[in-house]
């Protein structure tokens, strides 16, 4: 009798999470819709001029033909790869150096005060001497990517090396383990988890400095697209670019963390 | 000639603000085979010594060989199981046993073989694809014990290794290391605060008195409890006498404590 009350409560209880789901749905659903709806109404009412503010069916046309006549997906393509290579070599550097700084904290701190002034700066004020120096070419606009990630990635990987519990290293030291037995034994694995949630931020950190890398540049991609378009003052163009930026940037991020799981449930 | 034998050890930790002398002027000697235990109040330099004598550490001042060599050069001749497990998290039992073999390079299909047989006989069977978390805390101890004895070190040096268990297992564990070590023909320092244990499983006792530490005193185990079990030993009259005359030593290196 007990039991079938509680199974009663509990069904209950499943039933108002469900239709709490249901209500946040709705809501969800009702700000995309009268959002777009607005815009679109007011664009056609000239309540706002539809010369700078566009509107969704505008956008929604630009996208069929740019999509059919293939130049999306080429600037899309140029992007994505910049903003992947980017990731990837800012995570991976920014990992190396905070290994070299472990390996000598002599180094670590001499290079102290510099790793400070370096993370302070905003990175994306180097672009045009990136430009100058790399060419305006896609290396300069990976580099860009890279750049933005780095210093925080060694600051905060090196932080989590420092962290790893010295009794691991002495247990391995009683074992008459080297320097280097000691990083790939205990350093490492023991700051995996740390790595792997600077990705997670790397790759916002990565579009940012790839689409700035590409106003810069303006030969090809999603960034590209957006000067263009700001130049020519087509701003359906402008706006087509954001809303493709928007998704596969949300795109990204949803795959990092989906791997970021994934990582460290089999790390454990 | 001795098998381990320190003369004259002084160790002193440098600070920025300050220096504490943690090891005054200590010398003593280990026979093959035997069973000792350091013995002694909290920060009387247990630990600092296990760490002279792992050739983890310097020492300040003072010498000190195993088998006529410098520590140093005999890493691979020592054992030292921490004050805590210190099991890798993320390493599975197996690779967590096979450590010091990796590290030193030496394994292989016969080691492999012969070290998951010896967690076997520490009643570990089938355990070695888990991890760590997943043992309680006295399998976690066998599978550090079992670690420490895979590179099979002549000196085994155990710093407080029954201190965080409860006491049941302590005492089922005090009699597996003893065995074992006895069936290997170990040699082995036990530190402890514990007196009972001290006495159920050495040979020889060396009482530490603290700031700065150094050698108290040194009670030899008579023949009648070194040949019992420590667990039998515990039992035996003579138990009983010596742990009441280590405890009024002990007490009186720490004067109105309360
Ligand atoms: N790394 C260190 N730096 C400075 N002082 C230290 C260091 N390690 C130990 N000491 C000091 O040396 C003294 C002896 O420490 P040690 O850890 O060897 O004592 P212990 O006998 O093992 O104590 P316990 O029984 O609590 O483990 C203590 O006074 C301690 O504060
Ligand atoms: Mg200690």
């Amino acid at each position: 009798m007990n039991q079938k009350k509680t199974d009663l409560l509990h069904e209950q209880y499943l039933k108002t999470l469900s239709r709490e789901r249901k209500i946040i749905r709705m809501y969800q659903l009702l700000i995309f819709i009268s959002f777009f709806g607005l815009w679109e109404v007011s664009s056609q009412q000239r309540w706002i001029d539809p010369l700078l503010f566009s509107s969704p069916s505008k956008i929604w046309n630009l996208l069929i033909d740019k999509t059919l006549d293939g130049s999306l997906a080429v600037n899309l393509g140029v992007t994505l790869a910049e903003t992947v290579l980017g990731f990837i070599l800012g995570t991976l550097l920014g990992t190396v150096l905070a290994g070299l700084l472990w390996w000598s904290p002599m180094l670590s701190r001499i290079l102290d005060p510099y790793l400070v002034v370096l993370n302070s700066m905003p990175k994306v004020a180097l672009g045009p001497i990136l430009i100058v120096a790399l060419g305006t070419n896609l290396t300069s606009i990976v580099a860009m990517g890279a750049i933005i990630s780095i210093i925080i990635t060694t600051i905060v990987v090196y932080t989590a090396f420092k962290e790893v519990d010295p009794n691991y290293l002495k247990v391995l030291q009683t074992f008459g383990a080297t320097r280097t037995q000691c990083f790939r034994e205990a350093i490492l694995p023991a700051s995996f988890p740390t790595i792997i949630s600077t990705l997670k931020v790397n790759v916002g950190l990565s579009w940012v400095g790839v689409i700035v890398g590409e106003f810069l540049v303006s030969a090809r991609g999603l960034g590209y697209m957006i000067i263009y378009g700001f130049q020519v003052f087509n701003f359906t163009l402008v706006f087509l670019s954001l809303f493709v930026i928007a998704v596969f940037a949300t795109l990204m991020y949803q795959l990092v963390e989906l791997l970021e799981r994934k990582l460290i449930k089999s790390n454990q | 000639m001795d098998f381990l034998t320190l003369r004259g050890i002084h160790h002193t930790y440098f600070t920025k603000t300050s220096a504490v002398t943690a090891l005054n002027n200590i010398s003593l000697d280990v026979q093959e085979g035997e069973f000792v235990s350091f013995l002694g109040p909290s920060g009387c330099g247990k630990t600092t010594l296990l760490s002279i004598i792992a050739g983890l550490i310097e020492p300040s001042e003072g010498q000190i060989a195993l088998e006529g060599r410098p520590v140093k050069e005999a890493a691979d001749k020592t054992g030292y199981m921490l004050q805590q497990d210190y099991l890798f998290p993320w390493k599975t039992i197996e690779e967590n046993i096979f450590l010091g073999l990796k590290i030193s390079g030496t394994l292989n299909d016969t080691r492999k073989k012969e070290v998951l047989s010896l967690l076997g006989q520490m009643g570990l069977g089938n355990v070695d694809s888990l991890y760590p978390k997943q043992l309680s805390g006295g399998m976690r101890q066998r599978v550090a014990l079992v670690r420490t004895l895979a590179t099979e070190p002549k000196l085994l040096m155990l710093d407080e290794p029954f201190s965080a268990l409860d006491y049941q297992t302590k005492l089922k564990l005090e009699d597996l290391v003893a065995n074992t070590f006895k069936a290997f023909g170990k040699t082995a320092i036990l530190v402890t605060h514990d007196i009972g244990e001290a006495v159920a499983m050495s040979d020889r006792i060396f009482l530490f008195s603290p700031r700065p530490g150094r050698l108290h005193k040194t009670f030899v185990i008579p023949e009648e409890l070194r040949d019992l079990s420590p667990f039998n030993a515990r039992n035996h009259p003579l138990y009983n006498e010596l742990f009441q005359t280590i405890w009024k030593e002990l007490e009186s290196l720490e004067p109105e404590e309360n």
